[in-house]
């Protein structure tokens, strides 16, 4: 039977954005689209794509579908996993969802996990690098009524479970979770494999399937947020460096620790 | 007034944390407080004289449930039913952030992780936080109550307040709380010297270090200075060291005295791990790259000159 696995994907700013390119737009609280620089699927979500693709190439049947809320979709960005070896791509597109926070965003992603499931497997990054929070897919187990296991960076298939390896500061924990089961992938998992052409050629090929708030039989109003968003801003950094030159650079090195004794910090 | 229940850790002592004191102090600054701390286990020593109105023991978890949290997801829950705070304080540790989430999404309560600010308002409360990896500050005001919130260690200092808190053991009704995921293993790395979270000097290695090898060197240094090694994610992800030395925001803490930057670009997801340290100093070969608007000295140069006399003087001077 096929195993059946969602993966939660967002799409973020590339946080590989050089600092001078982040700017905000303080009238509207929102970050400006870096010029040239393409949104990305959040990083740590391409780990979870991957962590489903080792699952196959394990030798289990398995299904990849990858589930975005949203709007403004790039679809070059969206089609990497789908590029990567993920089976299909549901958006759930509304120019609304520009403005709910998370609470609204797990109430929409499991509507349409459970219309689109049953799932066995539901998998997601371990945070997103634009807000940071860390606790979308925590959320949706909760709501789910799902077993949760977060920062997962090993997982194998048994016939109804999985055993898991979960870091920790120092180390890991050893896990075995029922199926069902929701987990966050940490990129100590490993780097999410690169597209190669064939991938690239099917993903071309591949249509997103599109969901709206009305398919999911939400209206905007259902969905409003708990934290109010009043200020974005960049911190002011008044640091000033003190550069040692010394006549080398193995001076240099030497006048830097000398300067730090000075300074009695070593 | 503003009831706030703070859920305690211990550190590896068994003691109060040195974040969970920090969380007091942040519960006190709030307008007109009271606050009830829950801990698991039995009350501690340094409990009895916490600046707090009350303490509430919770009986401790079993081994099965680590990492998993679902029976501190259901005491606490509990407690919240009984006590209606309008604030409920975690630290962001793997316990606080796994559990304030699961919490706050069990119940439908808004939840705001890892805030540097929290303060009171007309209407409720108003928390702070970085994004985007530390590349700007979002401040966000939370009407509904209770708000769940995780609180960055080091954004407060800890108090210098006594108080005498009254000691109650809340017993939860114990029905089913698992849902069924269990840990039947934890396999740690026994590690000697300082731990790098409390270490006073960090020499941290990135991606300009080019494989693992040079890692000897910054062993070197930090066992001159007493002190423990780290990296960037860049170098872990690399294999060069383990995951478990990564500094920043997906890594460890540090706040030592000294914090080298050797082959580090000083992303903000990085700095997030290191910026609390008292003198940043960055080796890197390029003069433009961002490390140099964070640290207090640097030189601009290879490593590879730079860190042999570097290390030596080091050693002269310890001599
Ligand atoms: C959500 C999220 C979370 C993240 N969490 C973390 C985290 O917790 N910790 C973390 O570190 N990163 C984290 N990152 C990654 C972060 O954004 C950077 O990619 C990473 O920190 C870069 O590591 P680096 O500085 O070693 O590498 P690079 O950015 O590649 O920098 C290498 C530096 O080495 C210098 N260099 C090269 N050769 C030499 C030489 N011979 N001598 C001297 N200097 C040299 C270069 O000039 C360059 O500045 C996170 C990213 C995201 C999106």
């Amino acid at each position: 039977m096929t195993f059946r696995i969602v993966v939660l994907a967002k799409q973020v700013p590339d946080p590989e954005t050089p600092p001078s390119q982040f700017k905000i737009d303080e009238s509207t609280n929102s970050v400006f689209p870096p010029n040239g620089v393409p949104p990305v699927v959040n990083g740590f979500d391409l780990n979870a794509v991957e962590a489903a693709l080792q699952l196959r190439d394990a030798g289990a049947d398995v299904e990849i579908t990858v589930l975005s809320a949203g709007s403004e979709f790039v679809m070059d960005a969206m089609k990497k996993p789908l590029a990567m070896g993920a089976d299909r791509l549901v958006l759930i597109e509304d120019s609304s969802l520009g403005n709910i926070d998370s609470s609204g965003t797990v109430k929409i992603l499991a509507a349409a996990i459970e219309k689109d499931g049953p799932y066995d497997l539901i998998l997601g990054g371990r945070q997103a690098s634009d807000w940071d929070q860390a606790h979308v897919t925590l959320g949706l187990a909760e709501v789910m009524g799902l077993p949760l296991v977060s920062l997962v960076q090993k997982l194998e298939l048994n016939s109804d479970s999985v055993a898991l390896q979960r870091v920790i500061p120092d180390g890991y924990q050893v896990i075995e979770a029922p199926i069902p089961v929701v987990l966050t992938v940490t990129n100590e998992l490993g780097e999410p494999r690169y597209p190669n052409l064939r991938g690239i050629m099917q993903a071309s090929r591949k249509k997103p399937e599109i969901f709206t708030l009305a398919d999911l039989g939400f209206s905007s109003g259902d969905l409003a947020p708990k934290l109010e968003l009043k200020k974005l801003y960049v911190p002011e950094s008044n640091r000033q460096v003190e550069l040692i030159e010394g006549e080398d650079e193995p001076d240099s090195g030497k006048q830097l620790a000398l300067r730090l004794r000075e300074e009695k910090l070593i | 007034m503003t009831s706030i229940l703070l859920v305690a850790e211990r550190d590896g002592q068994g003691e109060i944390s040195q974040s969970t004191l920090q969380a007091v102090a942040a519960a006190k600054s709030l307008s007109d407080s009271q606050v009830t701390v829950a801990i698991e286990g039995d009350a501690v020593k340094s409990g009895a004289s916490l600046a707090v109105e009350k303490i509430v023991t919770l009986s401790p978890t079993d081994s099965g449930d680590a990492g998993i949290y679902d029976k501190a997801t259901y005491d606490i829950t509990s407690l919240i039913s009984l006590i209606n705070p309008d604030l409920v304080l975690f630290n962001k540790s793997d316990f606080g952030s796994v559990v304030g989430a699961r919490l706050a999404f069990r119940s439908d309560y808004a939840f705001a992780a890892d805030c540097i600010e929290i303060s009171s308002t007309v209407t409720g409360l108003s928390v702070t936080r970085p994004v985007y990896g530390g590349s700007a500050l979002a401040e966000f005001e939370i009407a509904s109550t209770p708000a769940i919130v995780t609180l960055r260690a080091g954004a407060y200092e800890t108090g210098t307040d006594t108080g005498s808190p009254i000691i109650e053991a809340f017993n939860s009704d114990g029905s089913v709380v698992g849902q069924g995921a269990t840990t039947t293993d934890t396999v740690a790395e026994a590690r000697d010297g300082v731990r790098l979270e409390d270490a006073n000097f960090v020499v941290s290695g990135g991606r300009g270090l080019g494989g693992p090898e040079p890692f000897s060197l910054l062993n070197e240094l930090a066992d001159i200075l007493g002190g423990a090694v780290g990296a960037s994610r860049a170098a872990c992800d690399a294999g060069w060291i383990d995951h478990s030395y990564q500094v920043g925001l997906t890594g460890k803490s540090v706040n030592p005295d000294v914090y080298i930057a050797v082959g580090i670009s000083g992303a903000s997801q990085h700095m997030s791990g290191c910026s609390s340290s008292r003198a940043i100093v960055a080796i890197n070969k390029d003069g433009d790259s961002n490390i140099f608007k964070e640290a207090r000295f640097g030189v601009v140069g290879d490593w590879e000159k730079v860190l042999p006399s570097f290390l030596a003087t080091v050693r002269d001077l310890k001599a």
